[in-house]
């Protein structure tokens, strides 16, 4: 056998041994860019909510877990070709993307909100703290009316993919010039440079952007759930995949329980943002 | 496969198509200009102009077209200075980043193709002209850009080809070209090889027309 032989057949055999290593260990796909969910640290590693909630749940399921970076607008498409098993990304269970993929019960639930730099004229909308869209009672719909009438020829800055793009696409709150960014680091840039006159996303992506720059973020209109916000944050599971479905589901029970998930949740979000 | 949604996402993206040429135009126009003024100051004879032609098309020859872009678009956003000036009036959109982006970029690279074109017009031509009694900055603009241009065409043609693809970049800062407008079917539709499958064709084809007007005006301009 001459080297050259050699050396393929043991690259071969050392990829049959990393395959095999890496076949019992559950793989989770988070984007690690949309703080307090999951984002990373200066060194580089996965940090946030998810990212220790992913892992105390493999451990009740009794699996070990990679946890492995992925860009958003390709997170789903990516689960869909086996690049990973499961999303733990800050991800709403939507009735748009359970046509693609399965969702586990939610485990936090997070609400939507408009923020504007101080000073702007969209600062103080008069709305009521809170509107639910799944059944929008009168007070919703009077909120929604003024949000047109303020957001009308505003460019609304958004991370792409997400409920809060589909929000107002839906044109639920009139012709708004919707601008879409990759990430919400972008987004916050472009928001704080004023080329946005408003963004829309987690209330707690705004506040934690404002806490850690110092820029004068603050939030304005109602805040947003239900509807095509969704309801809640879970984790998201290819269609076929029945077993790891049960398997979270299950963890999740235990999780919820145990008290793991509110008490992760109230460390890294400064509230008990747990469901 | 959903065919489906290829073809009803064929129109969608046809029209962005629109943007991506707007795009490759205005920059190519913009480009040419840029390309050609320093092209002029690389041949000329003072060091100090010279090298300045030559840093510039150093810098952007030498570094990433995303990262010229995301200089310009989201690093120059961040000077609170600039925010204040008539610029930002430009600055602010995301088309006119991208199109400075691209203008210095194309331009960095027509500058170093017309400088070798340039340099490869054989002495006698410019000698014959000036002969004739042509004053010298006839015979430039009459002889030795027209001889330039022709000899660059086959370099300044795959240019544009490069040109054309690097408008995909514009996606990044929110601008809705081909490659935008197909990464946002794409985050509805979960779908992205049906949908780049779509969008690769449809630039194949912007490819394809390209080349052959360069191919044409080669022959028309032919010396033979």
């Amino acid at each position: 056998m001459n080297i050259f032989k050699k050396t393929i057949f043991s690259v071969l055999f050392s990829l049959l041994i990393i395959g095999n290593v890496n076949a019992d260990k559950i793989k989770i796909g988070t984007e690690g860019a949309y703080p307090p969910w999951n984002s990373k640290s200066e060194a580089g590693k996965l940090i946030g909510f998810e990212v220790e909630l992913a892992y105390t749940l493999c451990r009740y399921i009794g699996q070990q877990c990679v946890i492995v970076e992925q860009d958003w607008d390709g997170m789903i498409p990516a689960l869909i070709m086996r690049k990973f098993d499961a999303i733990m990304a800050g991800m709403s269970i939507t009735a748009e993307r359970q046509k693609a993929i399965s969702f586990s019960q939610g485990y936090a639930d997070e609400v939507a909100s408009l923020a504007v730099m101080k000073g702007s004229s969209l600062e103080g909308l008069d709305t009521p703290a809170g509107i639910n869209l799944t059944k929008p009672n009168s007070d919703a719909k009077k909120a929604l009316k003024t949000l047109t009438g303020a957001l009308a020829g505003k460019t609304v800055c958004v991370q792409t993919a997400t409920i809060h793009q589909n929000f107002l696409d839906s044109g639920d709150v009139g012709k708004v010039n919707v601008r879409t960014y990759k990430t919400q680091d972008e987004v916050n840039l472009d928001l704080a440079s004023g080329r946005c006159d408003a963004a829309l996303a987690a209330a707690v992506a705004f506040s934690d952007y404002a806490e850690k720059s110092g820029k004068p973020v603050v939030l304005t209109g109602p805040t947003f759930s239900g509807g095509a916000f969704g309801n809640g944050v879970g984790v998201g599971i290819r269609k076929d995949d029945t077993e790891l479905l049960n398997a979270f589901n299950k963890a999740i029970d235990k999780a919820r329980k145990n008290g793991d998930i509110s008490r992760i949740a109230t460390k890294w979000f400064g509230f008990d943002a747990s469901m | 496969m959903d065919l489906e949604l290829m073809v009803n996402s064929f129109p969608k993206l046809l029209s962005a198509a629109v943007i991506t040429l707007k795009l490759l135009s205005v920059s190519l126009i913009i480009g040419l200009f840029i390309g050609l003024f320093f092209a002029i100051l690389r041949l000329n004879k003072n060091i100090f102009i010279n090298k300045l032609a030559y840093v510039y098309s150093y810098v952007f020859r030498g570094t990433p077209l995303l990262v010229q872009i995301f200089i310009i678009y989201f690093g120059l956003g961040q000077i609170e200075y600039l925010r204040s000036t008539v610029l930002w009036v430009i600055l602010k959109e995301p088309y006119w980043c991208a199109i400075i982006a691209f203008a210095l970029n194309t331009g960095a690279y027509t500058s170093e193709i017309l400088r070798s074109a340039f340099q490869t017009i054989k002495p006698g031509i410019i000698e014959a002209g000036k002969s004739l009694g042509i004053s010298n900055k006839v015979v430039f603009y009459k002889i030795q850009i027209p001889i330039a241009i022709r000899q660059s065409l086959p370099a300044y043609g795959n240019e544009i080809i490069l040109m054309m693809k690097g408008t995909s970049l514009a996606s990044t800062v929110t601008i809705m070209d081909l490659t935008g407008v197909a990464k946002y079917i794409i985050s509805t539709t979960f779908k992205p090889i049906e949908v780049f499958i779509v969008a690769g064709g449809i630039y194949l084809f912007m490819t394809f027309i390209i080349h052959n007007a360069i191919k044409f005006l080669e022959k028309k301009h032919s010396f033979n």
